[in-house]
């Protein structure tokens, strides 16, 4: 693959990504974006589905990155809470593909359903096919959604869905709804633990 | 520009009229929709960027900001510089000769808020034949004027820059302030403000005010790695002489401050900082006073700043986000501490030339 089509195809990607987040949204509505990098999931739920809201970040470049792109970001370190976030001030809350960076994942996700009462979370599947076969070869995977090499990568939690969807059963987060795709981006819907590469789940709280 | 309207302050006092001295840097647009209010902080002045022909030491106090494709582009902007009401740059102030009389204000020159200083600097917007700020910035002092515009004059202001700025002072900010003022009124030259009339100046009040002064604006970090224990002469004097290094930059500091500062102004701009608190008159909620903003807004603070610590910037934030307004907040690594907001850090001017580039004029 050349350069530019890898490129071309993480842009693909991306966009499909956006597109899935995109969908669980009403137009209008307000969201807080955790981990928001440069800001382009906020950008372009701002151009699809004329959503306003904020970024959340810790890393300087990408604060920067967030104000290039005219998007509204809050430079914090939210392991430690959304302090200074009111109850229920959004529609969404969305971590996309950043839970895994983050240590205190119980906190964060408490946290969300706090400020907004529906949550949407995306990360890789540890568990996906490729991944346990990398394993079972010896190495720790590198692949389409787990990109980085294990003494770079910026993830610090490597869970699975079927961890996950334990843990929010245990804070007792509610799973609306679960997607699961593989590396090709086609849906899965058989045995997702094991042929999805990337989930995206919308939470909400237990009634 | 002489303003010729009389100018009721908050603290009830009537100006009959007042004068303002300003410069201006680049071309307002056919629109007049291009022009960037920079107020100063304390000690700062209208002359923001530049240097005059017949004086190329002294250089504008943000110049590392404000020019043609610095951060504060004047080939875009039209940026304006303003000395305050009650200044001692030619503004009318304590050293202005009171009108009907050849002697000086001194103490009895009113004191003035941010609130004042607003209005008067609306007066000059409409001198200038502005009708909206494209932007209003400022650090520290300066971002409490920036503040106050998007609260006084909401449809008066695009763009609000708040950097190492507070909503209000706290009490240690307000301590450090009083004992820079009881430097100044216990200096036995200070004449209950009437030096003039003595011809005489405060100075050894106004030095030690200044380097009070000086070490909040400067991190323990910055002071330790800039001084930490050098000595002047290269063993320890026993004396009350400069010993070390961080004493001889005080007195530097100090005395070059004494020499051209007005002590009552000084008196004055830590009142006017004392004062503010948008959120007073709302119980002290900050977030029912920011209600009336429409402005959008960009909010920076260094991380060793310590006299308006991130955490301060932080409740204009929520506050803000309170209202649903837009806004950026950076918390900015610099070394510097609160003078930080003075100094061309790569990342910090990135972040401004970042958004005042997506600024429409």
């Amino acid at each position: 693959m050349t350069e530019y089509e890898r490129r071309a195809r993480a842009e693909q990607r991306e966009r499909f990504d956006f597109a899935v987040i995109a969908n669980w949204l009403s137009p209008g509505e307000r969201v807080l974006d955790l981990g928001c990098g440069d800001g382009r999931l906020l950008r372009y739920l701002g151009e699809t589905r004329d959503v306003t809201g904020y970024g959340v970040e810790i890393d300087h470049d990408s604060v920067l990155g967030c104000i290039r792109n005219g998007v509204d970001v809050i430079q914090m370190n939210i392991e430690s809470g959304l302090q200074g976030f009111e109850d229920n001030s959004f529609d969404h809350v969305v971590i996309s593909q950043a839970l895994q960076t983050m240590h205190t994942t119980e906190r964060i996700l408490t946290e969300m359903l706090r400020v907004a009462a529906e949550a949407v979370v995306s990360f890789p599947n540890f568990a996906y096919r490729a991944n346990r076969a990398a394993i079972a070869d010896g190495h720790m995977p590198v692949s389409e959604d787990l990109p980085y090499d294990w003494f770079d990568t910026p993830n610090v939690r490597f869970f699975t869905i079927v961890d996950f969807e334990d843990l929010c059963a245990r804070l007792e987060i509610e799973v609306r709804e679960r997607l699961a795709f593989d590396e090709a981006g086609k849906e899965v819907a058989d045995d997702p633990n094991l042929n999805g590469s990337l989930a995206f789940y919308r939470l909400g709280r237990k009634p | 520009m002489q303003c010729d309207t009389p100018l009721t302050l908050k603290s009830g006092a009537r100006l009959p009229g007042f004068e303002l001295v300003f410069e201006t840097y680049g071309t307002l647009n056919a629109a007049h929709s291009n022009a960037v209010l920079v107020c100063h902080a304390l000690a700062g002045s209208h002359h923001v960027a530049g240097h005059y022909a017949d004086d190329p030491e002294n250089v504008g106090w943000w110049d590392n900001l404000v020019g043609p494709g610095k951060p504060l582009d004047t080939r875009k902007f039209f940026v304006v510089g303003v000395n305050n009401l009650g200044g001692c740059y030619g503004s009318t102030g304590p050293l202005s000769t009171r009108p009907g009389s050849d002697k000086r204000y001194g103490a009895d020159f009113p004191l003035v808020t941010v609130e004042d200083w607003v209005a008067a600097q609306a007066r000059l917007a409409d001198h200038l034949g502005v009708d909206t700020w494209a932007a209003v910035i400022g650090g520290s002092l300066g971002g409490m004027q920036a503040l106050e515009w998007s609260l006084q004059f909401p449809d008066r202001i695009r763009h609000a820059m708040v950097i190492a700025s507070a909503p209000k002072l706290s009490a240690q900010n307000i301590a450090f302030n009083e004992v820079a003022r009881q430097a100044i009124i216990s200096d036995p030259d200070f004449h209950g403000g009437y030096y003039a009339d003595h011809g005489v100046v405060p100075t050894r009040g106004l030095r030690l005010a200044r380097m009070v002064g000086h070490i909040t604006y400067l991190s323990d970090s910055q002071m330790a790695e800039k001084f930490g224990r050098q000595l002047r002469h290269g063993e320890h004097k026993f004396s009350y002489d400069v010993d070390f290094e961080i004493e001889s930059y005080l007195r530097y500091q100090g005395n070059k401050f004494a020499g051209f500062f007005d002590a009552n102004t000084y008196l004055m701009m830590t009142k006017a900082l004392d004062y503010f608190d948008p959120a007073y008159r709302y119980g002290g909620h900050l977030a029912s006073a920011l209600a009336r903003a429409r402005a959008r807004f960009f909010v920076a603070s260094f991380t060793t700043d310590w006299r308006f610590a991130p955490a301060r910037s932080r409740e204009i934030v929520f506050a803000l986000l309170h209202n649903r307004l837009r806004v950026v907040y950076a918390e900015i690594d610099c070394d510097a501490g609160h003078d930080s907001f003075l100094l061309d850090d790569q990342h910090y001017h990135a972040l401004l030339r970042a958004y005042l580039g997506n600024i429409a004029v």
